[in-house]
C-alpha cells in the first residue's frame, strides 16, 4: 500500500515536472507550516474545487494516513468537515490520483485540473490536524472560453494550520 | 378504544419511559440521549453515548436514564443491539457501531391513554399510576364509575438522537405517523452554522401548529445565562434556527390540541432530540 501511494506521488510529482506549460494551467502551492506544539502530527489536508454555491465539482487532493491497517487512516477524514459534507462523505476512499499519504512541513504543488468548462469557481484548502486546529482556505478564479485561469487574489496566507497557499497559472 | 402503538415500541421501553417522565417534575430535569459524535467514516466505526436525565444540559448531574428503555436502529432501520451498557448512578453509558454507511438512531419512545379524574372523597386518581407503562387495554376498568372530571388524554413521548456514517440518509428517519415526531427537512448530522436549519413538527402525522420548541446550547455552566432559542412551530408545524455558535444542542418540543380521538379528548405530545451543530 504504502509503495504504491509513494510510487503515485512521484508520477504526479514527475508529471508537473516535465510538462510545467503543456496540460497543466494551474497548479496550488499550499505550504505545510513548521507549528511548535509537543504533539505534532502531520495535517490532513484536503484540496477540492468547487462552483460559487461551493458544490463540489473536483476533487484534487486529500492527504492522509493511507498507509494505516484496516483503513484506520479514514477515521478522522471527518474532521475535514467542509470536504468530508461537499464530496468525502460521497466517496469510497482511496481514491485513485486523489488520495496520498500527510505531507511533511514545507510547500507542496498540487496540479488543478485541466478540463474545468469556462467559468467561475473556488479552489478550498482545508487542513486539521491531530490534537491540533483545523483551518479552510478559499480562492476564487475563473476559466475562460479559451481554457485560460484568471485570479484576482492568487495567495492567500492560513493563520494556523496553513502556511501560504499560492495559485500558480501557467501561460 | 384500544390505540396501536408502534410497533418497534416494547412494554419495556413503555414501561421505562413513562417512569422516567412520571417521577419527574417537569420544569427542572431534562431527558437526553447524546453520543460523543454524530458523523463518523472508516470501517465499522464505533461511538460511545451517554444518557441521562439532568439539571444541566449534558452534564450527569441527576440520574441514569434507564437503559431498558433505550431502543438503537441501524441505517436501514433495524434493531441494533447496545453494546458495553453500563449504568452508574447518574449516567447510563453504550456503544454502538455503524457497520454500514448510512443514518442510526436511538431512541426512548412510548405512547397511550392517559386518565385523571377527581372520586367522591375529593381525592385525585390517575391511570396509569406513577411508575406504571401505558395500558390502553385496562383503561376503562381502572377509571371508577363515579369518576368526576374525567379527563383523557392521548399522549405520547420521544427522545432521540441520530449519528451518521458516510452520507446522511432522509429515507430511514422519516417520520413514522405515529406520535409527536420531526421531519428533518435539514438532516440532523448536516447542521451548520450561519446557515438556515428547517426542521417539521408532525403530530401523528400531520403538521404540529404552535408548538413549543425551546433550543439549548451545551456548556451552561460556564455561562451566566441559559440563552435559551424559543420558537413556536408555524402553520405547516416548521421550525428555522440560524445559529451563530457550533455545539451539541437540546431540542424539547412540546405539543397540545383538543383532536383527539375518543374516549380522549386531548392530544398531547412531548419530543426531545439532542443535535450537533458544526462551524460552517
Amino acid at each position: 500500500m504504502k509503495y504504491i501511494v509513494a510510487a503515485g506521488a512521484l508520477c504526479v510529482l514527475g508529471y508537473t515536472a516535465v510538462l510545467p506549460n503543456q496540460a497543466i494551467a494551474a497548479e496550488l502551492e499550499v505550504e505545510v507550516p513548521r507549528l511548535q506544539v509537543a504533539a505534532y502530527h502531520r495535517p490532513y489536508v484536503a484540496i477540492w474545487v468547487s462552483d460559487p454555491r461551493q458544490q463540489r465539482v473536483a476533487d484534487v487532493a486529500v492527504w492522509y494516513d493511507v498507509a494505516m491497517p484496516d483503513a484506520e487512516g479514514e477515521k478522522w477524514l471527518p474532521d475535514m468537515r467542509q470536504w468530508w459534507r461537499r464530496s468525502g462523505r460521497t466517496l469510497y476512499m482511496p481514491v485513485d490520483g486523489v488520495s496520498g499519504a500527510t505531507r511533511p512541513v514545507g510547500k507542496h504543488r498540487v496540479a488543478l485540473p485541466d478540463n474545468l468548462s469556462a467559468g467561475e469557481y473556488i479552489v478550498h484548502v482545508e487542513a486539521a490536524r491531530e490534537l491540533g486546529g483545523r483551518e479552510h482556505i478559499q480562492i476564487p478564479f475563473s476559466v475562460s472560453a479559451d481554457g485560460s485561469i484568471q485570479s484576482q487574489q492568487q495567495h492567500a496566507q492560513g493563520s494556523s494550520e496553513l502556511g501560504q497557499v499560492a495559485l500558480i497559472i501557467n501561460q | 378504544m384500544m390505540m396501536r402503538l408502534p410497533t418497534r415500541v416494547t412494554q419495556a421501553t413503555l414501561a421505562s419511559a413513562l417512569m422516567l417522565a412520571m417521577t419527574l417534575p417537569a420544569h427542572a430535569h431534562r431527558a437526553w440521549i447524546v453520543p460523543q459524535t454524530t458523523v463518523v467514516a472508516g470501517d465499522s466505526p464505533m461511538i460511545t453515548l451517554d444518557a441521562a436525565i439532568s439539571n444541566d444540559i449534558f452534564v450527569s448531574d441527576y440520574r441514569a436514564f434507564n437503559a431498558a428503555g433505550l431502543s438503537a436502529y441501524d441505517a436501514e432501520g433495524n434493531d441494533l443491539a447496545l453494546e458495553n451498557v453500563h449504568s452508574g448512578r447518574f449516567r447510563t453509558t453504550f456503544d454502538l457501531t455503524l457497520a454500514a454507511p448510512g443514518t442510526y438512531r436511538v431512541a426512548s419512545a412510548s405512547a397511550g391513554l392517559s386518565a385523571r379524574w377527581t372520586n367522591p372523597d375529593g381525592s385525585r386518581g390517575m391511570f396509569p399510576g406513577r411508575g406504571q407503562s401505558f395500558n390502553d387495554a385496562e383503561l376503562e376498568q381502572a377509571i371508577p364509575a363515579d369518576a368526576d372530571n374525567l379527563q383523557i388524554s392521548q399522549v405520547s413521548r420521544r427522545i432521540e438522537t441520530f449519528m451518521t456514517n458516510g452520507q446522511p440518509d432522509f429515507d430511514v428517519i422519516e417520520p413514522t405517523a405515529q406520535g409527536l415526531e420531526m421531519r428533518y427537512l435539514t438532516h440532523p448530522n448536516d447542521l451548520y452554522t450561519q446557515e438556515d436549519l428547517v426542521f417539521q413538527l408532525l403530530i401523528d402525522g400531520e403538521p404540529a401548529a404552535g408548538a413549543t420548541v425551546t433550543l439549548l446550547r451545551d456548556g451552561m455552566k460556564y455561562r451566566d445565562q441559559q440563552d435559551a432559542i424559543e420558537v413556536t412551530t408555524n402553520a405547516e408545524g416548521e421550525m428555522r434556527f440560524n445559529l451563530e455558535q457550533a455545539g451539541k444542542y437540546w431540542l424539547e418540543a412540546r405539543y397540545q390540541d383538543e383532536q383527539a380521538k375518543a374516549p380522549a379528548t386531548s392530544r398531547q405530545g412531548s419530543y426531545v432530540v439532542t443535535l450537533e451543530v458544526l462551524g460552517g
